[in-house]
Parts: C-alpha cells; sequence; structure tokens
C-alpha cells in the first residue's frame, strides 16, 4: 500500500522511455517547420497535453456518471484523479501554446477559437476540483462532483459552438491556425509517439493519485475510531 | 401526471414569492444593485457617449448576470437559515417540482431586475431600445432562462458548502459562457440596429442551451438534494 504497484511502476518506466524517443525526435531529429521554423517544435508537446487531457476529462465524465449510477466510491476516486491530471495538462497546453504564439503571432494571448475553448475548460476543471476541496463532507463531494462533471461535458459542445461563431463571425481565423490542416507523416510520428508517451504517464498518474485517495480514506477511518476509543 | 408536476411546481413558485411580497429582500435589493452596476460602468468607462454606446451590450448583460447572481445566491438562503431544507425534500412527489418552482421564481426575480436595467441603460447611455424592445426581452428571457437553469442547480449545490458565496460564481460563470457569448452579441446585433436576422445564429444557440440544461438540470437535481 506504501509504494505505487507493480502496473503502476511499469508504466512509469514505459512512460519515461517513450516520451525520451519522442521528445529526442521531435526536438532533434525531425527537420523544423519551414516557416515557423524550430519554435514549431514546441507542438509535439502542446498537441499531445491537450489530447491526453480531453482522454482525461472524457473519463472522468464516464466515471461520473458510473458513480451516479452504481455509488461506488471508488468510482468517483477515479474521476477525481483524471480531472486532476486533466487540468495539469490544460495548463501545460495554455502555457506551451501561449510560448508558441508570442513567437510566431507576436502575442502571449489572443482569442483564437480553439485557445478561448481550452481557457473555458480550464476554468470549469478549476471550478470542479475547487468545489470538491470546499463541500462538506466526501459523500456530497462525490455527488456533487459528479453532477458538475456531467454538466461541464455537456457544456463543452455548446462551448465549441459559441467560440467559433464568436470568432469566425467577425475575423477569420484562417492564419491562428498553428501547425495547419495538413501535418507530414515525418512531423507526426514524434507526435504519435509522445501521444503515447503521455497517455502511459496519464495511466500512472492515475494510479498514483487513486492510491492516495485510498490512502486519505484508510486515514480517515482510522482517525474517527481512534477518536471514538480515546 | 404532468398536471400534477404543474401544480407542485405552480406551490413552489407560489411560496417564494409570497416570501418574496412579505420580506421584500430579494428583489429590493437586486434592484438597487442593478442600478449601482450601471452607474458604477459610467466610471470605468468614462463619459464619452461614443464608448459607452459600443460597449451598452457587454455592460447591459454583466448588471443582468451579476444581479442575477445575487439572486440565484439566496435562493435557498430562507430553506437554509430556518433549516426547512429536511421539510422541503419531506414533501411528497418529484424533486423535479421543487426545482422548476425555484427555477420559475428565479427567473421571473431576474426578469424584474432586468425590467428595470434596460429603461435605466437606455437613459443613462442614451440607448434607442424602444423600437427593438420586443426583440431584446426575447433575448433577455432566452439568457436569463438559460443562466437560471443552471444557476438553480449550483445554488442547491453550494447552499450548505463553505464559502458559498464564492463557489457559485466560481462554478456558475464558466459553465454559462455560451450563455453570455449569445446574449451578448445578440443584443449587439440588435442594438446596431441589425434586426433579428444577424441575430438568429445566437438565437439558436440560446435556444439549444436552455433546452439541454432545462433536461439536464431536473435530473441532476435529485442527485443534489439527497441526504
Amino acid at each position: 500500500m506504501s509504494a505505487p504497484s507493480r502496473p503502476s511502476r511499469i508504466l512509469r518506466g514505459l512512460a519515461g522511455l517513450v516520451l525520451a524517443v519522442g521528445l529526442t525526435l521531435g526536438l532533434a531529429v525531425v527537420p523544423p517547420d519551414a516557416v515557423q521554423g524550430e519554435v514549431q517544435r514546441i507542438m509535439y508537446l502542446h498537441v499531445p497535453s491537450i489530447l491526453t487531457a480531453y482522454l482525461a476529462f472524457t473519463v472522468t465524465f464516464v466515471t461520473s456518471l458510473l458513480y451516479l449510477w452504481k455509488r461506488d466510491l471508488r468510482f468517483d476516486a477515479v474521476a477525481v484523479s483524471s480531472a486532476e491530471i486533466g487540468v495539469v495538462l490544460t495548463g501545460i497546453t495554455l502555457v506551451t501554446g501561449s510560448i508558441w504564439g508570442k513567437s510566431t503571432w507576436g502575442v502571449w494571448w489572443t482569442w483564437d477559437a480553439r485557445l478561448t475553448l481550452t481557457a473555458i475548460l480550464f476554468t470549469i476543471y478549476v471550478g470542479y476540483l475547487m468545489m470538491r476541496a470546499f463541500a462538506e463532507d466526501p459523500p456530497a463531494a462525490a455527488r456533487y462532483g459528479a453532477v458538475l462533471a456531467i454538466l461541464g461535458f455537456l457544456d463543452i459542445p455548446l462551448n465549441h459552438m459559441a467560440v467559433q461563431w464568436w470568432r469566425t463571425l467577425h475575423q477569420p481565423s484562417s492564419m491562428l491556425r498553428p501547425g495547419g490542416p495538413s501535418v507530414d507523416p515525418v512531423l507526426l510520428l514524434p507526435l504519435l509517439v509522445n501521444l503515447l508517451g503521455l497517455i502511459l504517464l496519464y495511466s500512472h498518474l492515475l494510479l498514483e493519485r487513486m492510491r492516495l485517495e485510498r490512502l486519505r480514506t484508510e486515514a480517515m477511518a482510522l482517525r474517527l475510531t481512534r477518536g471514538r476509543r480515546g | 401526471m404532468m398536471a400534477e408536476l404543474m401544480r407542485r411546481t405552480w406551490a413552489m413558485t407560489w411560496k417564494d414569492v409570497t416570501v418574496e411580497l412579505r420580506a421584500r429582500e430579494r428583489v429590493n435589493a437586486m434592484l438597487f444593485f442593478a442600478a449601482l452596476v450601471l452607474f458604477i460602468f459610467n466610471f470605468a468607462m468614462g463619459p464619452d457617449q461614443e464608448k459607452l454606446r459600443a460597449a451598452a451590450p457587454g455592460l447591459l448583460w454583466l448588471a443582468f448576470l451579476f444581479t442575477g447572481m445575487l439572486g440565484l445566491g439566496r435562493s435557498f438562503q430562507a430553506e437554509r437559515e430556518n433549516e426547512c431544507f429536511e421539510e422541503l425534500l419531506l414533501t411528497p412527489g418529484d424533486r423535479e417540482s421543487l426545482y422548476f418552482g425555484k427555477l420559475f421564481g428565479n427567473i421571473l426575480f431576474m426578469l424584474m431586475a432586468e425590467a428595470l436595467i434596460l429603461p435605466l441603460s437606455a437613459i443613462l447611455y442614451n440607448l434607442d431600445i424602444w423600437a427593438s424592445l420586443p426583440a431584446l426581452g426575447l433575448v433577455a428571457f432566452l439568457g436569463t432562462v438559460g443562466f437560471s437553469a443552471i444557476g438553480t442547480l449550483l445554488a442547491a449545490m453550494t447552499a450548505h458548502m463553505r464559502a458559498r458565496e464564492v463557489m457559485l460564481p466560481l462554478l456558475l460563470l464558466p459553465l454559462t459562457v455560451p450563455v453570455i457569448l449569445g446574449s451578448v452579441h445578440a443584443t449587439g446585433a440588435i442594438l446596431a440596429g441589425q434586426g433579428l436576422g444577424e441575430a438568429i445564429h445566437w438565437l439558436k444557440l440560446l435556444a439549444g442551451f436552455d433546452i439541454v440544461f432545462l433536461v439536464a438540470c431536473p435530473l441532476a437535481f435529485e442527485f443534489v438534494l439527497e441526504e
């Protein structure tokens, strides 16, 4: 219980290996972008991060539904753990995107449709995590969390439409498309390798975060019984 | 079944409206706050009429939303302060009627505040709203319904929380970004004299948002109120 489990350790090792290969490929081996130059290499971290974040939020959504259905707190532990990692990955996406934007568009932030959408996603799930810290007791936090995760997920397509219209009705966003729609297969390889690496890392972190949740519940139960005796 | 749900919903709304008519705690505060917000925006934007008019749709909706949030925050206050949540839960029938009852009250109070803000903003910001009043009313209604649909659910959720005054806006604002964008831009198009044609996109979005959350929120309300 006190050390990472065997599958978790294996996942950690694999994640490190795959990410090392992917980052080496992306940062040193493949040729730099013809137009943007070296800075475009940030894509190899940026794009896999957001894709893995989407995976994390989808896991949160599904396990939240399962929690409300089955009432098993283990589902809730997966939901909150996954959301936490998703928020970190979204944060990484925003920061790398911002750095990328500064050198290609000349500004740290622009209200591009995708940037805006990512920022909205970030605020929804930060709110979710804050709520979990403020709820009166763990079962209530689990119920409220599940409800919020489901509402937040339903909100994503609506936000997507709103932001798309907002940005396209007023000014074209064609030049603000980092990477462009078509990616050369040579450039695609590090992207996919890093994506795999991040998914492995996500799985490892998820297992570890769930272990933490279990330990916390256990500690709380121990404290309660001790309190009763003493 | 349907008639029963409507009867219960009406009873719930009527209870809230009666309390409000007797105590006048919520609406008076909302109306005064709304007037203050419009007044304060003047200082933020400066006295330039052109600038104020350009920013008017956004300012108008910020005033609507802030005022609405004030009302939402108090919508479960009576039950919480008098420890009547259990009694509320013991009422026979579906929880949905509780949700819809609270929702209609919240929509009603928010629309009342908007009915004051709109003419007041026309005076303070020199807007010509009178010709397009029905269109503006439609946008206000659709936006208010969507905002309150999520807001009522979150108000129930945060009612028992520590730091609930902070938690409600923190949860509500990110989730209602589509409502904010849709309402502000529809209002902007209408105030610019483009009529409903330009705003139709946004109205559809608002209507879609309303439908999605008017279905999802009553279902979720069951889980929020559970004890």
